[in-house]
């Protein structure tokens, strides 16, 4: 049922964002594992040291290396791997690959330079942090060995940091005027900023969400970055027509009729359960209000946008793969 | 229905498990209980809470400051504290003393008053800064690009001035009377630790080595100036240039003679933390990261001597408290859910929402037990997921009914 082609064919870098505890990673996860059901090699990458991809994965925590996280079972699918990047780890990587600091280079992690100067130096960090998920999508046949990728799914700080995050030598300019670093910073720019990344960002539908997802998209725009889609997650069953809503909030479901309907579904409905469902269908409705319109305003915005149901008994691994089928099926991968 | 003594607040009734109910009244009404600091991880509504309690506890003859943090713009519109200026001020439409319902209040009805603030982060800063420093040192430090950065986006910036606020205005408390009662909030961090762990993060950042090493030529003792040193100033000039260097060295030997007054300030609060009169609620919602959160910071609190009121389990499912189990109900929804006449069709979405429920139910009172059972001593209050947003007074109410256990909720 998937669709011929996803709505981003260009795009390499998917950046996923969102205000904390919408679905960022679950997201992302889903979104490499649909990504990979298109016959991609991809890399899903972590920013935030949470080690959140080990546990969705259920497998051991990633240390500062690409690992094969899902092998191709079907025909025809890619591989995923996953990498947990690590700002300390990556300014080390950086250093011995740029400069033969040799003996300096410990002595900076030994006077806790490393340290920091990923911690205090807003921007360091962030250079660090992208240019590694750079490196990874530069790679190309002249890099002997080195695994190729299709595409890389970055599982991105919040909302709130990430025009910042993504921004990264327009940060750097109050600190880092010139230097090594900051040339390394608007390399990285020209990938962010260039059609070849989108950034998505995960919201559910409530206030505080939306609202932060319009800031975030209008401060994307401002920075020059691309904005892909939105993706609303966590969205209630949608069975109850809107007729049938009314009447919930209205108080004027015939009850008798609706007894009927369930016994003829062999359901042997008495008055105490004919209410109950009547009760739980008018706070659902209710809900549902509040949530049109927010979905009112999240179309507003003019991006494509992307709805994954609310997973009843929790997020496992299988319902990751029925989160990619779903992303697969809208194409958003 | 069977009925019971306590009132039927969620599914919490539904679980077989011996679960302490916390009495959210007793905590409120108690005149020694000066400090309620709520927190939890990210989003699972901490200032939600917080204002609850505190509305609660006024309209209960408390005289209440509440400080939140990155409220929802219309509980701050509908609280009157949008205009971000770090100064409480009365809540309009409190009506003090007047819900003394269940014959709970010790403090007598009538006096009770709210005010409410909204934290700023980056003033709170510069005005410790401020006030510990010479004017010309404060204007200083204000302008440096590192105190910028460390100001406004250092990791644990705002849990720390958190805390430097609620020492401020537990001071102010003491001093003028105008407050016997300080519900806190806490920032959205990710993990519910990062508030107690901001006070020594950001000071054993600024105590780290390669400060007291940039600190090492304006101190003086030569012999510190190790070839090593030299070294990692070389480095650190190749990589990000001199001036970022400079205003490093500039930064630090500026903040130096603050430090110590920073070391203070967080000791004190820590201590106020730990004192009799602080009672912690832990928020989390029945999620199993939250609950693993909220389980860290029980353990935590209980390893720092800080006194735990008890958990709040927010937004939990309702059981709809009816036979019809998840299978049945998913069952009769396949065989109507193609139906053309309307009663089936509706009679279909309810069935399906229905078993969504019982399956939502049966998972979070299965995470919850598990709670329980590691951590019996805890009490507990389960806040159902109201179907609409809490963004005004009527909202707080209805929640701080629910948290305190009113039959009208
Ligand atoms: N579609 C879904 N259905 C059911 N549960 C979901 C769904 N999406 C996410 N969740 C659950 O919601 C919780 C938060 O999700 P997740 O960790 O992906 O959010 P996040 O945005 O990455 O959070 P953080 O800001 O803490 O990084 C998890 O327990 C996850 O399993
Ligand atoms: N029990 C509840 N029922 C319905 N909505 C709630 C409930 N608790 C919180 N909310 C809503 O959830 C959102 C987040 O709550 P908030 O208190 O701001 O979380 P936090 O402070 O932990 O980040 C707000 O829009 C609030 O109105
Ligand atoms: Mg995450
Ligand atoms: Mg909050």
């Amino acid at each position: 049922m998937a669709p011929a082609s996803s709505d981003f064919p260009e795009v390499q870098l998917h950046v996923v964002t969102g205000k904390g505890g919408t679905g960022k990673s679950t997201v992302a996860a889903g979104l490499a594992l649909a990504h990979a059901s298109r016959g991609k090699t991809v890399l899903l990458c972590e920013v935030e040291g949470r080690q959140g991809i080990a546990q969705m994965f259920d497998v051991s925590p990633l240390p500062y290396e690409e690992r094969l996280l899902a092998k191709a079972t079907e025909h025809g699918a890619g591989d995923v791997y996953a990498l947990a990047v690590d700002a300390e780890a990556a300014l080390l990587e950086y250093l011995s690959m740029y400069y033969r600091l040799g003996r300096a280079g410990k002595a900076l992690d030994r006077f806790g330079v490393i340290d920091f100067a990923t911690t205090i130096a807003p921007g360091v960090r962030d250079v660090l942090l992208t240019g590694k998920v750079y490196e990874a999508a530069q790679r190309n046949s002249r890099n002997k060995g080195a695994r190729q990728y299709d595409a890389i799914v970055l599982d991105a700080p919040p909302t709130g940091r990430i025009a910042q995050f993504l921004n990264v030598n327009s940060e750097l300019a109050g600190l880092a005027r010139m230097g090594p670093i900051k040339a390394q910073a608007d390399t990285v720019m020209t990938l962010l900023r260039s059609p070849r990344t989108a950034v998505h960002l995960v919201t559910v539908l409530e206030e505080m969400p939306v609202q932060e997802t319009i800031d975030g998209v209008r401060e994307l725009r401002e920075a020059g970055l691309p904005v892909g889609g939105v993706v609303v997650n966590l969205v209630r069953p949608q069975d109850l027509d809107a007729e049938a809503r009314a009447a919930l909030l209205e108080g004027t479901v015939d009850e008798s009729a609706l007894a009927k309907a369930l016994a003829s579904a062999g359901i042997d409905a008495d008055k105490a359960l004919v209410h109950s469902l009547v009760a739980e269908g008018r706070d659902h409705a209710e809900r549902r209000q509040l949530e049109d319109s927010q979905r009112a305003l999240v179309e507003k915005i003019g991006v494509p946008t992307y709805e994954l149901a609310k997973l009843a008994g929790g997020v496992d691994l299988g319902g990751l793969y029925e989160l990619a089928e779903s992303l697969c099926a809208q194409g958003l991968a | 229905m069977p009925t019971r003594s306590n009132p039927r607040v969620g599914p919490m009734t539904a679980s077989h498990e011996p679960t302490r109910l916390l009495d959210v009244d007793a905590l409120l009404d108690d005149p020694k209980r000066r400090i309620i600091v709520c927190c939890g991880s990210g989003g699972v509504g901490k200032t939600t809470t917080a204002a609850s309690l505190a509305l609660r506890a006024a309209e209960r003859g408390r005289k209440v400051v509440v400080l939140t943090i990155d409220p929802a713009r219309r509980l701050a519109q509908s609280m009157g504290i949008e205009a971000l200026d770090n100064t409480p001020r009365p809540v309009p439409g409190v009506s003090a003393g007047s819900t003394t319902s269940g014959g709970g209040s010790t403090t007598g009805g009538g006096a009770g008053s709210l005010d409410a603030m909204m934290l700023d982060m980056k003033r709170t800063f510069d005005e410790v800064v401020e006030s510990q420093a010479s004017p010309e040192k404060a204007r200083q430090i204000l302008n440096n690009p590192f105190y910028i950065a460390v100001s406004s986006s250092f990791a644990g910036t705002q849990e720390y001035m958190a805390m430097e606020k609620l020492g401020q205005l537990d001071k102010d408390a003491r001093a003028s009377g105008r407050w016997d009662l300080i519900v806190v909030d806490t920032p959205p961090s990710r993990s519910a630790l990062d508030f107690l762990d901001a006070p020594e993060r950001l000071s054993s950042f600024l105590d780290g080595k390669f400060m007291r090493l940039l600190l090492a030529p304006a101190r003086g003792p030569a012999r510190l100036m190790t070839a090593g040193f030299n070294m990692v100033t070389k480095a650190v000039t190749t990589i990000i240039g001199g001036q970022v260097l400079s205003d490093m060295q500039a930064f630090v030997s500026a903040f130096d003679t603050l430090f110590g007054g920073f070391r203070q300030r967080a000791q004190r609060t820590f201590e106020l933390l730990q004192a009799d009169g602080t009672s912690f609620l832990v928020v989390a919602a029945p999620e199993p990261d939250a609950l693993r959160e909220a389980a860290y910071f029980v353990e935590r609190l209980s390893a720092e001597n800080m006194p735990l009121a008890g958990l709040v389990v927010n937004r939990a499912s309702v059981d709809p408290e009816v036979e019809l189990s998840e299978a049945a109900a998913m069952s009769g929804y396949e065989k109507l859910r193609d139906s053309s006449d309307d009663a089936s069709r509706m009679a279909a979405g309810l069935l399906r929402l229905h078993a969504d429920r019982k399956l939502l139910v049966e998972r979070e009172t299965r995470l919850r037990s598990r709670f329980a059972t590691a951590h019996p001593h805890v009490a507990t209050v389960v806040l159902p997921a109201l179907p609409t947003d809490v963004h005004d007074l009527d909202g707080l109410r209805r929640i701080g009914a629910l948290l305190g256990g009113d039959d009208a909720a």
